[in-house]
């Protein structure tokens, strides 16, 4: 596997007749990705355009920057790849998971507790997919995207990081 | 002499000024438009058992009736940022416009730069630089907290900024410049800067204000705006520096219109032996007793061809 720099950001592909690194997935595969997994359109992104930095950390920015860029940021973590199972950030979740039209977990509110906490929640008839799913609760009248959470045998484990874990 | 005493026959009310310094600062956080309404904030925050009051000059900026919202499932979700709320407004003042490119020359933790990222509908670029790399890792946190994408962050020293890593030889729309300085103006926060107090603190600081006011003005195209503000009362820091950039660089002040609501008083004509330009009675000072915050000096400078 080709190794990406961490020092820089490097422009994603728009689809795989363009791409030069095998193994960056390309603009076109992320989309038909949150497509197929969540319902997300392609056009919720039309105005961003999306950057590896590090191996599979990509990153979605809005409006455009040259090919690399060297800073410390550009735009929000995104989702992590270049690994069998893809995973979204907690960060991206919560502010295009609105848009996400299956695969969506919804939390009472005392396991939104626990979920925001960091801790694992029973759910064990649960008709969606395996794997990761995007953790809903309702705030003033609608739905919310929490999190990411990684369903497995009738649980829901929270993958919020630490950092973003709180005792409400 | 003491910090208050140092300032209070400068405000159009000693008293009130002294007796102000002495309270504890309110409790306040700003809504995050990019990700909830001021109406839906209110209602999360209630249900999280915290009653908000809106500060009298915007609605975007809540008064907690508790010390801290980090706990609430609003903050968690990024709806809410806990910003004081004279620090709300350089970003107002600055009046960035979607699409535009913006450079925040001193950025973390990332309070205002956020905000501006706000103001921009997460349109345009905001450059959020700052030269310590400790911050920058709690100005990306709280970037991505918040849902902002519109956002580079750079690690550089700002007196010396340079957009060529970002492939641009472009002059920016707008800069704010939030300088370092002696923080007198969070006295009611941090009662260390009373005893603490320094009456030549500011020495150190005003040659680093100078250079990064001075390379604000030279990266901002003729006609852009730039923003310098600081927390602090000190002439030395704020009108002295000003004057000294509107006589180096090709700019001049901007008269400020104040949101309704707000009090401020106008910038110093003279302080001790110092003689400032009269246009800098069009920059403000916020004093902690005129609105019940903390103190606050704000220019607004227009770049010339």
């Amino acid at each position: 596997m080709t190794q990406n720099d961490g020092g820089r950001f490097d422009r994603v592909a728009p689809d795989a007749t363009q791409q030069t690194d095998p193994d960056r997935p390309d603009r076109a595969a992320i989309c038909a990705w949150w497509a197929d997994r969540f319902g997300v359109a392609a056009d919720v992104w039309s105005g961003h355009s999306f950057w590896e930095k590090g191996n599979g950390k990509l990153w979605v920015f809005a409006g455009d920057a040259v090919d690399p860029t060297p800073v410390e940021a550009l735009g929000m973590r995104f989702m992590r790849v270049r690994q069998e199972h893809w995973k979204p950030s907690t960060n991206a979740v919560q502010r295009f998971g609105h848009h996400a039209t299956r695969n969506v977990v919804r939390l009472s509110d005392a396991e939104t507790r626990r979920f925001v906490a960091g801790e694992s929640i029973d759910r064990p008839a649960w008709e969606g997919d395996w794997g990761y799913l995007i953790a809903a609760t309702a705030v003033a009248g609608r739905d919310i995207p929490l999190g990411v959470g990684l369903y497995l045998h009738g649980e829901l484990r929270s993958t919020v990081p630490k950092g973003r874990q709180r005792s409400l | 002499m003491g910090l208050v005493d140092r300032y209070a026959p400068v405000t159009d009310d000693p008293d009130a000024f002294r007796a102000a310094c002495r309270r504890p600062l309110p409790t306040t956080v700003r809504v995050n438009g990019l990700k909830t309404t001021p109406a839906a904030a209110t209602a999360a925050l209630a249900d999280a058992g915290v009653t908000t009051t809106p500060c009298t000059w915007s609605r975007s900026v809540l008064r907690l009736d508790t010390e801290s919202a980090g706990g609430t499932l609003p903050y968690y979700l990024g709806w809410i940022h806990g910003q004081e709320e004279v620090s709300c407004l350089p970003a107002h003042i600055l009046d960035p416009q979607p699409g535009e490119t913006i450079v925040d020359l001193a950025a973390a933790p990332g309070g205002k730069a956020t905000q501006l990222a706000d103001l921009m509908d997460d349109t345009g670029t905001v450059i959020a630089n700052d030269v310590n790399l400790g911050r920058l890792s709690a100005l990306r946190h709280n970037s991505e907290r918040l849902g902002v994408t519109n956002l580079v962050v750079t690690h550089q020293d700002g007196r010396h900024f340079s957009q060529k890593p970002l492939g641009s030889a472009d002059a920016v729309d707008r800069v704010l410049v939030d300088a370092p300085c002696s923080c007198e103006g969070t006295l009611r926060k941090s009662p260390h800067i009373v005893a603490e107090w320094d009456p030549h603190g500011h020495r150190g600081l005003q040659p680093v204000q100078t250079d990064l006011l001075g390379r604000a003005v030279e990266m901002t195209r003729p006609g852009g705006v730039v923003v310098y503000a600081t927390c602090t009362f000190a002439p030395e820091e704020n009108e002295a520096v000003v004057d000294s950039i509107l006589s180096s660089h090709p700019c001049s002040i901007d008269r400020i219109t104040l949101p309704a609501g707000l009090e401020a008083a106008p910038g110093l004509q003279r302080y001790d032996t110092m003689r400032f330009d009269d246009s800098l009675r069009e920059t403000i000072r916020i004093y902690p007793h005129q609105n019940d915050t903390g103190g606050f000096y704000v220019a607004r400078l227009r770049v010339e061809g």
